[in-house]
């Protein structure tokens, strides 16, 4: 616990220095993100019908439009941690994806230094397979080199502690609880170095010595980075690791600045609903 | 913005300016084909992993597991062998008419599970899109190797019923393996291509069984291909430049002794396939590679 505080203490002090050459690492100018779902079959879905829509090229009646991120603009600096706040479905994840690459922009762009790395528990693994081949799989399709991998895979099991209970590495995903899947995806996800880190949610993740290591790592990975961002609804942990804000509501930028104030402001805006 | 603000030499910037000033780059901008190429290359491990891991899932659940890599082929061939050898007598003017329509289906089949299972390896694999960072036709070629793997199970097969029915072994025989590859290489190509469709049109794997059985029945797959000789010249050729025909009829000659064959030429055979390989193969991967920043979309 001390050395939490000291490493804190650390970071919000090194800010001031850093500021006065700012350097953007991600700069977002008016992006608007639209996703398309499928609503399920209602209809329609014959293969004749089928063959019908991709000769004419019109999209299926059952694909609705959602415009999750509606023209927002800000500036990331190096050495600044982001903290992103909203309402479920405010688009924030949504956001997060754009920045690392993995959504495309529809209108506006997002521009980065590097290649951000999206950190997130939701990494799809193959749950047919064994924990070890899953760490393999992960940390290969992050692009590490195999031997690498062959150094970190160790390690990587022992993080996450699934082991704790007898050997389930060997066992296929499928066998173990929601908790341990979680902790082996974000153990997997935090192996790697990044320039710019985007965390989505990944500090809730497994029980309560898990959470102080996880949050450990995040704290040894944002050394590292340039540009750290949080997605998160435990405004707690938006306090303790981010000093700017970022509020987003029904994908509009609402307010951006220091995190004091915008998480006042949330907290006035969500409890007066 | 306020926070703009305080950055002297960058005021008055509109935001692509300022990137621009920086250096930075657009998230998630197409590489140029040969950056793609390299790219690719660097993840060569994870497709190999990735086409493992998936042939071990895929049997995971059962209880013979791996045993159905063989069993599967092995039993196709039994209901088609019933059915066009043995009900409906396809095999009167063809000698070791076994031989002839497993080498056909083994074949014909390596193409097909390969474009079905292509049609959705972006689409069915979305999650692991949303997620991480790669080269997405690393995807689309891991399906292949997957396929080309299941192949090299049922070659076994195929060998053992070949020889069973009497073929003698010959020098002939090496022929299957500049063969196969080549049609590897076209797979490769037409995986690309329906997974790039696939994944803009997820209704495209419902369309696809019946365009796969169109092209069984245009190759030569289950009777004599001396059936296709009655048809109108241009169709005849047609048929005689479809490059499954073109691969089913390579490995038969390697193979069986006295295969009937439409295309009279081996050199004409050879030329034909490695010019669908390199057509298909380059076509599909530039394809696909356009539209690298559409996938995960949705």
């Amino acid at each position: 616990m001390v050395d939490h505080m000291h490493a804190t203490d650390e970071a919000t002090v090194a800010l001031p220095v850093l500021a006065q050459e700012r350097i953007p690492t991600v700069v977002v100018d008016d992006a608007h993100i639209i996703y398309r779902v499928h609503k399920g079959a209602t209809g329609g879905s014959t293969p004749v019908a089928a063959l019908r829509r991709l000769v004419k090229r019109t999209s299926a009646p059952n694909v609705r439009e959602v415009h999750a991120v509606k023209g927002v603009s800000f500036t990331a600096y190096r050495g600044e941690a982001i903290g992103l706040i909203g309402s479920n479905g405010s688009g924030k994840s949504t956001l997060l994806r754009a920045i690392a690459g993995l959504l495309p922009v529809n209108r506006g762009a997002i521009h980065t230094q590097g290649q951000p790395s999206l950190l997130g528990v939701n990494a799809a693994l193959l749950n047919d397979l064994s924990g070890e081949r899953n760490v393999t799989l992960g940390c290969l399709a992050m692009g590490m080199h195999p031997d690498e991998v062959a150094q970190q895979a160790a390690g990587i099991i022992d993080f996450s502690g699934i082991n704790e209970r007898g050997d389930f590495a060997s066992l296929p995903m499928r066998t173990y609880s929601s908790g341990m899947a979680a902790r082996l995806r974000f153990s997997i996800a935090a192996a790697k170095k990044h320039d710019v880190l985007l965390i989505d949610e990944a500090l809730a993740t497994g029980d309560k010595g898990f959470r102080k290591r996880s949050e450990q790592r995040v704290r040894e990975l944002r050394e590292g980075a340039g540009t750290v961002f949080l997605v998160s609804h435990q405004l707690s942990s938006v306090r303790d690791t981010c000093e700017r804000t970022i509020w987003l509501e029904s994908g509009v930028l609402r307010m951006d600045g220091p995190t004091d104030d915008v998480i006042r402001a949330y907290e006035a805006y969500a409890n007066s609903k | 913005m306020a926070t703009t603000a305080l950055v002297d030499p960058d005021t008055g910037l509109t935001q692509a300016q300022l990137a621009a000033r920086h250096g930075l780059r657009v998230a998630g901008e197409r590489p140029t084909l040969v950056e793609y190429s390299r790219r690719l290359w660097a993840y060569r491990h994870f497709i190999a992993a990735y086409a493992n891991a998936k042939l071990v899932a895929s049997y995971s659940n059962a209880k013979l597991g791996q045993l159905w890599q063989v069993l599967t082929p092995l039993t196709n061939a039994a209901v088609y062998y019933l059915i066009f050898g043995v009900v409906l007598a396809q095999n009167e003017n063809i000698p070791n008419f076994i031989g002839y329509l497993t080498t056909g289906l083994f074949i014909f089949n390596f193409t097909q599970s390969a474009v079905l299972a292509g049609t959705q390896s972006i689409s069915g694999n979305l999650g692991l899109i949303r997620a991480l960072h790669f080269p997405r036709a690393s995807l689309p070629l891991s399906t292949t190797v997957t396929q080309f793997q299941q192949l090299l199970a049922s070659m076994v097969v195929l060998i053992g019923i070949v020889l069973v029915t009497g073929e003698p072994l010959t020098l002939k025989w090496l022929m299957l393996v500049p063969a196969l590859l080549l049609q590897a290489v076209f797979n490769a190509g037409v995986v690309l291509l329906v997974a790039r469709m696939g994944a803009k049109a997820s209704d495209l794997k419902q369309v696809m069984p019946f365009i796969m059985r169109t092209w069984m029945y245009g190759s030569g797959v289950l009777y004599s291909v001396s059936l296709f000789e009655r048809l109108p010249g241009w169709a005849t050729t047609l048929v005689q430049f479809n490059p499954l025909l073109v691969y089913i009829e390579l490995a038969r000659y390697a193979l069986l002794e006295q295969p009937p064959l439409l295309n009279e030429s081996l050199t004409q055979l050879w030329l034909v396939g490695a010019a669908w390989a390199v057509v298909g193969g380059i076509g599909g991967f530039i394809y696909f590679w356009r539209g690298e920043q559409e996938y995960g979309r949705g």
